[in-house]
Parts: C-alpha cells; sequence; structure tokens
C-alpha cells in the first residue's frame, strides 16, 4: 500500500526550499522502492519549522521538520515512511504544544488537506456550513452570523451580521459578494495561508454569503503578492464547479453561486474597500466618499457585501456548529477567535488562533520564545502599518478591540511584528509616513501631502534639527491627518508615528551632528 | 518564459479575449503585461476602443498601480519587501548590500539585462524574513548569497 507523505506548498515552505524537499524526497523513495504518494498541502502555520513534513503512519501522522533537501536520505534510511526515529521527527503535529494550545476553528483544515481537492474538504468536515445553512432562510442564515458576534477581521471590526442584514434587504436585480483577500499589511499572513492551505474554506464561507444576501456573483479580489494564492484559488474554483459546489447550482439547491478570483495591481490603498471596487471595476484605486455605504452602492453601482477572507472563513464554522458554540470564544464585545499572525524578529513565528482577549506578552513569550536575535524584545507593532508600536510595559493589554483601542493601538488583522533592542524608533516614525507617502490614492490632501511633509520634518528630526519644534510640527501634522483624511490610510498613519515618539522619546533626542549647534 | 515583442494585432487578441469581464481593465493589464513584459503606449488606444474608455481613463489606471511597467524590464524581476516584519529582521543593511552587488539602484535593471529589482511592501513571508519573489518564486531568510544562488540558478 502506498504512504502518503504531506509537504506544504505554502509561500514560506516553498521560500525554505519545500519543492526541492519533494523531488527529494521522490527521488529517493523511488531509489529504495518505496511505494510514496507525495501529497502537497498547506501550512499548519508552526512557521519556523518549515518545510515541515508529515507521514501517514497507522499510529496517525508523524511530522518532521524543518527538513532541508540534505535531510531526505538519512530521514529514509532512519524509516521515515514508518515514522522512525531520526533528530527532526516532531511527532504528532496536534501534540506540539504551539499547535495544542491554540483554538483552531477557523483553520481546523489548513496544513492538513489537499487545498484543492473538493473531496479531501468534505472528508474533513467541509460543507457540512452550507448544508445547515440551505436548510435555513436567508433571515435564518444572518441571524446565526449576528448572534456569533462576528465583527468583521479586515481590521475595522464591524458586526458582520449587521453588514449582511443591509445586504440582503437591499433590492436589487443584481447583488454582488467581494473577498477583500489584499492582506498589505505587514505582518499579516493569515489570509495568505487560508487560501494556499485550505482555499474551500472561503469558498463555503463566500457562498453561505452569497445565499443568505441573495447575491449570485462572487468576486475574491487578490494582491498580485501572492502568486501561490492565485493558482491555488484558479484550481480550487474549477474544481468546485466541477464538483457542483459553485455554478448555477450549488449542492443541489437550485441556487446559484459564480465565482472568480482577480489580481490586485500592488496597491496598499486597495486594501480599503471602496478603494478595492473602483479597482475590482476597472479604474485606479481612488477611495469613494461614504454614503453610499457599498452594502447599498458597492461594485457596479449594486448592493455589494464586502468582508475579509478571515470574516468570511469564520461562517462555515458558525453555522456548522451554531452561533453560539462561535460566541463562547472570546472576551466583551470581540467574540470568537482572531487568526494572530506573529512575525518580525521572533524565534518561533506563525500563525496562532486564538479567542481574543490573550496578552501579547503571552504570545511573543510563551508562543513565541522571544527573539530570534536573542537580543531583548524593544517595540511591537500590532496590527499593520497603521498600528501602533508598544513598548513593553503595554505588553499585557489583551488582544480585543476595545482593550487596543484604549491603549491608542488597534487589533488589524491580528498582526505582530517583534523587534528587539537595535530598532531606531525614530527612523520606524519616518517610515510609517514614507509608507503612506508611496501608497496614499491622492484623493484627499492631509494623506497626500501630509505623509510628505512628515517625512521631511522627521529627516530633520533625525538630522538633529531642533527636534523639540519639530516633533512639535509632526504632532500637529498627526492632528490635521487623523481628523481630516478620508479613509484609514492618512487616519491612522498617525498611530505608528504617535506610538513611537510617546512611548520611545529617547529615540527622537539628542541626534545627529547638527543637535549641539541647533539647541 | 521570454516576453514576445509588441505586437498591435497579439494586443488586440489579448483584449478581445477579456472584454466580456465585469470590469475588464486590470485583467487586460495583467495579461498584456505577462505577454510582452510591459504594457506598451500602443495598447492604450486598443483599451480605450473595447471598453469604450477615454485613452485618459486607461493611462490613469496604467500609472496608479504599481505593477505595471510602461517599458521593457530585465529578463528576470526581483522584488525585495522593504516593510516593517522584514526591517526586524535586518532587511534595510541586507538590501543596500544587494542593490550594491547588482550595481543598481530600486527599479533599476542590471547592465547585463538579466534582473529588474523592484521594492515591495509585505510578500506575507513576515515570520521568515527577509523575504523576497524571484519572478514569481518566494524566497525566505534571504541572505545576499542564498540570493545569488537563486539568481544564477534562473540564469542557467
Amino acid at each position: 500500500m502506498s504512504i502518503t507523505i504531506t509537504v506544504p506548498r505554502d509561500a514560506v515552505a516553498l521560500g525554505l526550499g519545500a519543492n526541492r524537499v519533494a523531488r527529494a524526497l521522490f527521488a529517493g523513495a523511488e531509489r529504495r522502492g518505496l511505494d510514496v504518494t507525495i501529497v502537497r498541502t498547506g501550512s499548519r502555520g508552526m512557521l519556523w519549522l518549515e518545510p515541515m513534513i508529515e507521514v501517514a503512519t497507522p499510529e496517525g501522522r508523524i511530522a518532521y521538520g524543518p527538513v532541508t533537501p540534505a535531510d531526505v536520505d538519512a530521514l529514509l534510511d532512519a524509516g521515515l515512511v514508518e515514522g522512525g526515529a531520526h533528530p527532526l521527527r516532531l511527532g504528532d503535529p496536534e501534540k506540539i504544544p504551539y499547535l495544542a494550545r491554540q483554538h483552531r476553528l477557523t483553520f481546523q483544515r489548513c496544513g492538513v488537506v489537499d487545498p484543492v481537492s473538493v473531496a479531501d474538504y468534505r472528508a474533513h468536515g467541509g460543507y457540512r456550513g452550507l448544508e445547515a445553512a440551505l436548510k435555513l432562510d436567508a433571515a435564518g442564515i444572518v441571524a446565526e452570523v449576528r448572534e456569533s458576534g462576528l465583527r468583521g477581521r479586515g481590521g475595522a471590526g464591524f458586526p458582520a451580521g449587521i453588514k449582511w442584514n443591509t445586504v440582503m434587504l437591499a433590492q436589487s436585480h443584481q447583488k454582488y459578494v467581494v473577498c477583500n483577500a489584499d492582506e498589505g499589511d505587514s505582518g499579516t499572513f493569515a489570509d495568505r495561508m487560508m487560501m494556499e492551505g485550505d482555499p474551500f474554506n472561503l469558498i463555503e464561507g463566500m457562498t453561505i454569503a452569497g445565499i443568505a444576501t441573495g447575491a449570485t456573483r462572487g468576486y475574491i479580489y487578490l494582491r498580485s503578492e501572492y502568486p501561490q494564492a492565485f493558482a491555488t484559488l484558479k484550481e480550487a474554483i474549477a474544481n468546485g464547479v466541477k464538483a457542483g459546489v459553485l455554478g448555477a447550482d450549488v449542492l443541489g439547491s437550485g441556487k446559484a453561486f459564480h465565482l472568480e478570483v482577480r489580481l490586485g495591481a500592488g496597491a496598499y490603498i486597495c486594501g480599503e474597500e471602496t478603494s478595492l471596487l473602483e479597482s475590482l471595476e476597472g479604474r485606479r484605486g481612488i477611495v469613494r466618499a461614504k454614503p453610499p455605504i457599498p452594502a447599498l452602492k458597492g461594485f457596479l453601482g449594486q448592493p455589494t457585501l464586502v468582508n475579509n477572507v478571515m470574516t468570511f472563513t469564520a461562517v462555515p464554522y458558525i453555522l456548522e456548529h451554531g452561533a453560539k458554540a462561535y460566541a463562547e470564544y472570546g472576551m466583551g464585545r470581540s467574540l470568537g477567535t482572531l487568526a494572530i499572525q506573529l512575525a518580525g524578529n521572533i524565534k518561533r513565528g506563525g500563525l496562532i488562533e486564538y479567542a481574543f482577549g490573550i496578552t501579547l506578552r503571552e504570545i511573543i513569550e510563551d508562543f513565541g520564545g522571544g527573539t530570534q536575535s536573542g537580543r531583548p524584545v524593544r517595540a511591537v507593532q500590532v496590527g499593520g502599518p497603521l498600528g501602533a508600536y508598544f513598548p513593553d510595559h503595554l505588553l499585557d493589554t489583551p488582544l480585543d478591540y476595545e482593550a487596543m483601542a484604549a491603549n491608542k493601538g488597534l487589533v488589524g488583522h491580528g498582526g505582530i511584528v517583534v523587534f528587539d533592542d537595535t530598532v531606531d524608533m525614530a527612523k520606524q516614525a519616518r517610515f510609517a509616513f514614507e509608507f503612506c507617502a508611496v501608497e496614499s490614492c491622492g484623493k484627499c490632501t492631509p494623506c497626500r501631502i501630509g505623509a510628505t511633509r512628515g517625512v521631511e520634518t522627521m529627516d530633520k528630526v533625525i538630522a538633529g534639527i531642533r527636534p523639540t519644534e519639530n516633533l512639535a510640527v509632526v504632532a500637529d501634522l498627526c492632528d490635521v491627518m487623523t481628523d481630516g483624511s478620508l479613509c484609514a490610510m492618512g487616519g491612522l498613519t498617525p498611530m505608528p508615528v504617535m506610538s513611537a515618539i510617546t512611548h520611545f522619546p529617547e529615540d527622537f533626542q539628542q541626534r545627529g551632528p547638527m543637535s549641539v549647534a541647533a539647541e | 518564459m521570454p516576453n514576445e515583442p509588441w505586437s498591435e494585432p497579439r494586443a488586440a487578441g489579448i483584449i478581445a479575449e477579456h472584454v466580456h469581464l465585469e470590469g475588464a481593465t486590470l485583467p487586460i493589464l495583467h495579461a498584456l503585461q505577462e505577454t510582452f513584459g510591459y504594457v506598451d503606449e500602443g495598447a492604450v488606444p486598443l483599451i480605450a476602443d473595447a471598453l469604450n474608455l477615454s485613452r485618459a481613463e486607461v493611462h490613469g489606471c496604467i500609472t496608479f498601480y504599481h505593477d505595471f511597467r510602461r517599458a521593457p524590464a530585465g529578463r528576470h524581476q526581483l522584488k525585495l519587501c522593504r516593510a516593517e516584519a522584514c526591517q526586524a529582521m535586518g532587511s534595510d543593511a541586507l538590501h543596500t548590500q544587494i542593490l550594491a552587488r547588482l550595481g543598481v539602484d530600486w527599479h533599476g535593471t542590471t547592465a547585463d539585462g538579466e534582473v529588474t529589482v523592484e521594492p515591495v511592501y509585505c510578500l506575507g513571508l513576515c515570520a521568515n524574513g527577509p523575504g523576497a519573489l524571484v519572478n514569481d518564486e518566494p524566497l525566505a531568510r534571504l541572505t545576499a548569497d542564498s540570493l545569488e544562488a537563486a539568481l544564477t540558478e534562473k540564469m542557467s
């Protein structure tokens, strides 16, 4: 009987040589006359162990990692196919504390299943959410989503049930479901991992959304920086159409849902939903003024439900297990689980799906094991390039929308980027302005001009030119950008800037050769 | 796969294949760039005619997005991530070293026409930075040497 070995095709695993490992395994098994089938999966999310391969044994799956092509012969000689002993043997992957401690509701299948196989998805519990949804009427599905407490996972945290209800009640001959897969925040990769590892979870979530809102067409707007996810999604959608889970008659229900994936073109601003819709329509990704809200007047002027990948992929679980089961996780008004992405200078980076309420320190120390460099943690940026930099004394803040806001930060898309004590916070503050200047859509003045003035003023601070006066200019500029920008790009750029100035003032004073003369 | 030289009839054919799509502009521009390696000025009136847009609208769209090039580039595309998670792993110093080795600045093409270097902001390799893409292949835990090995493999 053929022995199945899974090798991830997740972008991180590929970036660390997974294709070469797969080729070495194939060749090594052939030389030894072993009957081995190699299945390419997504990643489990323990990214410091990639490429992590798994062998299906009678006792369950046994993992090995991180595997390089040079390890393969020794692994096969050590009896890899029977789960034999070797220094890289990790045992049952689900018993590794990093994974065992998590609350894997949304990511339960990622790294386990063949991402493009409908049959494998169903064998692991897939499409039970849609089957449950098809037994309800539209209002019943929306009620489940509302009662689960699910909030938009893209960053804004808007209650999903309210948005779904608005689109459901809107009258039109054609409504749309659009998935925002323009995951541009540095430090985030949950959407990418899901699309590469379990795309049918997204497809199922969007199909449920289509049926609930009466939208028969859907688009996934994917950033072009994710070529692997693009290929996997296209393959999964084609297989879904063949299997009858997408198309004119979804699961024999008589209801239609047509899905297409579209590529962005390298514009961060297209992660803002109105800019995304402009881009999807074929124009410059310029932010639209709201109202009208996209739920009433979105893609091509029609009612459109726009949600993030992580919002849609929470839905199959909610429909299968019920709103209450999901809402049992989390705290306060942040219910369910959050896909936390631990990144930057970190020993054990990866995907941590956990109930809201876990603290930053637990994530960085217990899961992450400190910095990769071994130096002390100095600053932690939470929620992407528009999120705040936190110093050590704020690391006991729980990840919860309200608690983060109370500390002038945000949850964003759940990305956590760790910096050690070599970081220069004035440079990070300058970069926040620079990024905004590069990526601003240019529609509103505070963002378009403010970002450039911010870079210039920070350059003066860094050169040691009248730092106190120039920092007052930066603070004033940040007030204007916060209050006067049309969207979160200009409106939140002040967050990393001001948090850096507030929490790390020592990095902004007495700099450069001119400081003495200027003072 | 090497790029085809610019051809108006070929471009018109590509446009015709996509014209039925809702919001066809970006899919057309991506397809043109994939075929020719860039979007030729000559494509602008063709797209405008096919989609009933003004030439200004098409030009505006091409110039808005970082991805679209208006002139041919090197045979291989190198995208280096400049965002925060890679900065935390020392990407700034690494990029200075890489650009010096290749003898180019950002957006530049090496003298032999092999490699064009573009900055990108996040490739989703943030837990294993610094990250890069060579053509469409990801590279994690990037060093100047691992990049050189990957580029040599591409060019051989």
